[in-house]
């Protein structure tokens, strides 16, 4: 058979195909939510990594399925550790407390960011200033009500300017898959930093493994400049 | 008179072939790991990720390594061979689906039949996306402004893409009965040339007529010059 001959299907195949690929990244990026929501079906058929209701590229991570439901009415925030004034929050408490606004991108460690991100939320400073931690406090621990999944940040790094405990995200109050009704936000940490479903906040002397760090994960989850090559 | 046997592929084409079964094997464990962060308890992020890289850079070094120092003239034939589609192969495609149901005689196909030639050329369609997008993603580690939402969306979808391609290709492969033969080829290079003339008549046809082709006596000698397959 001679190989000149017929049509070149074969390399309109190959062209065709990376062509897709690279215009997809451009049309992806567009329309980044409906794609989140197509992926997330491939994902939710694995129990342990649940997807729901994913929103502009975000996808949702759960390490407990169901995800926790907020109820303001038993809502409690405890803040405790080595602080001079331990105290349990009821959720008007919280609500109570001033909030600021800030606009920052959200990068996860697998690879997908949403910019521009909304917040509203409690400065770290609040809350210290409340409970007012002793002075061989170095290290702040989050804990989520969707347990087992806690994380840690030291108390410098809580007490950075964009840091917050949010309770609004785009103009509503926290939805319940990114964390209802208070999570932590660190934008130049990669995600799994920001815990969500806070419950409790605990001032430590040292330093304690999070839920992924426990995993291997890097405790200092700067974008970046963490979690490998 | 023709040997019972028939050399189909060359150890470069072979050498090719399982260096990317190897390393596509590879990158798909490890990307399932950092796909799915539950499964980081079992392998660690930062070993996944880099085995993940290590192999993203092995595949095209190896097979430029082999073009270096194998018969990269039985490459191009085969890219070219996977190119060029004629009338038979149009009909194959076309006659593919109602063939499933009545079981129609295939029309002759050559060294690689029509479906053959297209899963060659959208892999390595697919093996470029995913290099590109992969790139993507590291920088948009180093620096945000290389972060692309659609980035990571095309670099997922092109693996599922992939993973569907190969599922079809372990299948006929492996347990296809009448393509199952073929596994021969690929691993000793040589395959029964009655199966291949049922289903590669116009490849059988051609070697035969030029009298090549013939399964060496000696079959550690593989790939040497004199072994070619004649110009084209
Ligand atoms: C253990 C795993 C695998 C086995 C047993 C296997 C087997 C084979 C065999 C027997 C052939 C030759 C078919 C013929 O004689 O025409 C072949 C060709 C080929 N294989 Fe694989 N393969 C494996 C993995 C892969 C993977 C992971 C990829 C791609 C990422 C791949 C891509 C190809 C391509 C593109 C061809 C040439 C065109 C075609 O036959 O479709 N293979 N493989």
């Amino acid at each position: 058979m001679n190989s000149d001959r017929g049509i070149p299907l074969g390399r309109a195949a190959f062209l065709g195909t990376v062509v897709a690929g690279i215009g997809g990244i451009a049309l992806t990026s567009r329309f980044s939510g409906a794609v989140s929501s197509a992926m997330s079906g491939v994902a939710g058929a694995i129990p342990v990594v649940k997807e729901i209701a994913p929103t502009k590229g975000w996808r949702i991570y759960a390490v407990n399925p169901p995800m926790p439901v907020f109820d303001p009415a038993s809502y409690k925030l405890e803040l405790g550790g080595i602080v001079d004034n331990a105290r349990t929050l009821t959720w008007d408490e919280v609500a109570a407390l001033p909030t600021e606004l800030q606009v920052s991108d959200f990068h996860c460690v697998t690879g997908w960011s949403v910019n521009g991100v909304q917040w509203q939320g409690i400065r770290p400073r609040t809350i210290v200033d409340l409970c007012r931690p002793t002075a061989v406090t170095t290290h702040v621990t989050f804990f989520s009500s969707e347990h087992p999944y806690m994380d840690q940040l030291t108390l410098d790094q809580f007490l950075e300017a964009d840091v917050m405990l949010a309770t609004g995200m785009d103009g509503r109050p926290v939805p319940r898959a990114h964390g209802a009704p208070l999570r932590l936000v660190v934008p130049r940490m990669y995600g799994y930093k920001g815990v969500k479903w806070v419950n409790a906040i605990r001032f430590d002397p040292g330093p304690v493994f999070g839920y992924w760090e426990q995993r291997g994960y890097d405790i200092d989850a700067w974008v970046g400049d963490s979690n490998g090559l | 008179m023709a040997s019972e046997r028939i050399r189909r592929f060359s150890r470069t084409e072979r050498l090719a072939h399982w260096w990317l079964a190897a390393t596509t094997g590879l990158m798909t464990v490890t990307g399932a790991f950092l796909y799915f962060p539950a499964l980081a308890q079992l392998l660690d992020r930062p070993t996944a990720k880099l085995l993940h890289l290590v192999a993203a850079i092995a595949l095209p070094a190896g097979w430029l390594l082999l073009t270096l120092v194998g018969d990269h003239r039985a490459l191009g034939r085969t890219l070219r061979d996977a190119d060029r589609l004629d009338d038979d192969d149009l009909k194959w495609l076309s006659g593919g689906p109602r063939r499933l149901v009545n079981r129609d005689d295939e029309p002759p196909q050559g060294r690689l039949n029509a479906g053959q030639k297209l899963n060659l050329m959208v892999t390595l369609g697919l093996m470029v996306v995913l290099g590109v997008t992969g790139v993507l993603l590291w920088l948009g580690e180093r620096d945000t402004t290389y972060r692309f939402a659609g980035s990571v969306h095309v670099h997922d979808l092109a693996t599922l893409a992939l993973t569907f391609l190969v599922a079809g290709h372990l299948y006929l492969a492996l347990l296809h009965p009448t393509t199952s033969p073929a596994l021969e080829g690929m691993t000793g290079g040589s395959v029964d040339r009655e199966w291949a003339r049922r289903h590669h008549a116009k490849w059988v046809a051609a070697e035969e007529a030029s009298g090549a082709a013939e399964e060496p006596a000696e079959p550690a000698v593989l790939a040497t010059g004199s072994e070619r397959l004649p110009e084209r």
